[in-house]
């Protein structure tokens, strides 16, 4: 019983509090009127959802689109990299010098030269993007999770005769799990961002980043922040997501057993 | 089979070798341990017992010299997995249940899955955790995790355990308890035992022989033989334990002094 009640409060505390921010927007800007221009009040957002739904849909099924594929596929090159780099020392001292400097770069930035390079109204040069930056976060922390091992641990394993992939996929694999996840969590906001600016600045022209830019050049805030709605929406979704592939893949995991025996 | 359990030949080991911070952690060692014998190895830190249990183990190779164990080489003795070991700390997996910690070795034997879970439950019960075997580690006490390591290093019956350091990490009466545990799965089990401690009255307590090493370059100093008969509670109060424990230290401040 006291266990249904903590999930209760927990899941029910966010939503109050998120219930409780949209009321004050609205009743602020009905009482202190700055203009619809500065901030439209959530009512106008979610009426201009429903005026604009197939636009802002489409927009934000293809932005969508963008996001998970370059998601999936950052992940997997991030995660390739990181066995490859873990396993071999030649690869180590190839792919992580180039990793490193790639992070230095201002990927972002790289925007409208990708859309030189795959053409300025290919959704390839925002993919691209998406899986440049979702790469170093994936990299990084599935290689520290790999290669943090306890000594005695991989000692165990060597004692047992063990090669070293089985050592990888019975000890490194299960030990990067935490890591991964956690980057995971980061590569999924950082994604919905990577995605719409990189809309700005080339791309299909029926997305949420050209719809944002468009609506408020024409001053339709509403319509504007509709798109960022959206944004957040697909942002969330993938967050959740996340967090029930991680329960999926690491039952085991302390912070998620702790979380239940708190109840 | 005639022979030793562990022969330890001349065997030295340099680390760094040739370079500005070479160490000799051991020279020259020699050692036979006899089947069945407990036999644990003390000294200073920097002595190399521990780089010993690692030559017996081939997770490290000597520099100079041989290791055998059972009459092979301690590589083949480790591809044969002739030995279990446990570590100071106790080096579960979190990811697996408790019973399947134990089960790993086994599940790298290739040992059927219904083998595994009756020898697991078996195991589980000689340490004396019959009911923890769907739990994860994180949830058990450290004394109780060490048991579960234990019982991992014993699930294959080898019949030579190496232990380094196992109880360190423990509060003094889970420790004597652990102790008690260990020796009676020792005579129930006839394992040959090598067992690594910076404790006086744990070697006394456990072995049939204490090795006193001395450090830079780690080498044996003396061999003290204990023989206590079997062990109790009664033991730990014994003026012939308390002897072989003042032996024991005695050995250790000859060689701290040298």
């Amino acid at each position: 019983m006291t266990q249904i009640l903590g999930r209760l409060r927990r899941s029910t505390a966010p939503v109050i509090a998120g219930v409780v921010i949209v009321v004050g927007w609205e009743l602020a800007l009905l009482i202190l009127n700055p203009g619809g221009f500065v901030l439209p009040p959530p009512s106008d957002i979610i009426g201009a959802v429903f005026e604009n739904w197939s636009e802002v849909f489409d927009a934000a099924r293809n932005t969508g689109f963008i996001i998970v594929t370059g998601l999936v596929v950052g992940v997997l090159v991030g995660v390739a990299a990181a066995l490859l780099v873990t396993r071999f020392r030649l690869a180590n001292e190839v792919i992580t010098p180039l990793a490193v400097s790639l992070n230095a770069v201002p990927i972002i930035a790289l925007a409208p030269i990708f859309n030189a390079w795959f053409g300025l109204l290919s959704p390839r040069s925002n993919q691209a993007i998406v899986v440049v930056l979702v790469f170093f976060p994936i990299f990084i922390n599935t290689a520290k999770g790999l290669t943090q091992v306890e000594p005695s641990q991989i000692e165990l394993m060597e004692s047992y005769a063990a090669g070293k992939w089985t050592i990888t996929r019975e000890v490194r694999i299960p030990n990067a799990m935490p890591f991964f996840f956690t980057a995971l969590k980061l590569s999924t906001s950082l994604a919905v961002i990577a995605a719409i600016v990189a809309e700005y600045f080339g791309g299909r022209q029926d997305a949420l980043g050209p719809l944002i830019t468009q609506s408020a050049g024409l001053t339709r805030y509403a319509d504007a922040w509709a798109a960022v709605l959206a944004g957040t929406v697909i942002g969330g979704m993938l967050y959740v997501l996340t967090g029930a592939l991680e329960r999926v893949a690491m039952p085991w995991h302390t912070s998620m057993r702790a979380d239940q025996q708190s109840n | 089979m005639s022979a030793h359990a562990v022969a330890v030949k001349a065997a030295s080991k340099v680390f760094n070798q040739g370079k500005s911070n070479e160490v000799h952690a051991l020279d020259e060692i020699d050692l036979t341990v006899e089947d069945g014998e407990f036999i644990t190895l003390i000294g200073p830190s920097g002595c190399g017992k521990s780089t010993l249990l690692r030559l017996i183990a081939a997770l490290t190779e000597p520099t100079g010299g041989e290791v055998e164990v059972k009459g092979k080489s301690a590589e083949q003795a480790r591809l044969d997995q002739d030995y279990g070991m446990a570590f100071q700390r106790a080096g579960l997996f979190d990811w697996r249940t408790v019973s399947k910690n134990i089960e790993l070795p086994l599940e790298l034997m290739g040992w059927s899955r219904g083998d595994r879970v009756r020898r697991a439950g078996e195991m589980l019960e000689l340490v004396k955790l019959p009911e923890f075997g769907g739990h994860h580690p994180s949830e058990l006490s450290g004394g109780m995790q060490q048991r579960v390591a234990i019982a991992r290093s014993l699930a294959f019956s080898p019949s030579l355990l190496l232990m380094d350091e196992p109880f360190g990490a423990l509060d003094e009466m889970t420790r004597e308890h652990m102790q008690d545990e260990l020796l009676r799965i020792w005579s129930e089990t006839h394992t040959t035992v090598v067992f690594v401690t910076h404790s006086i009255p744990e070697a006394a307590y456990l072995s049939s022989r204490v090795v006193v090493m001395s450090p830079r370059p780690g080498r044996i100093a003396t061999i003290v033989d204990v023989d206590l008969g079997d062990r109790s509670d009664d033991t730990r109060e014994d003026p012939a334990f308390f002897e072989k424990v003042t032996e024991v230290r005695e050995a250790l401040r000859a060689v701290e002094s040298a």
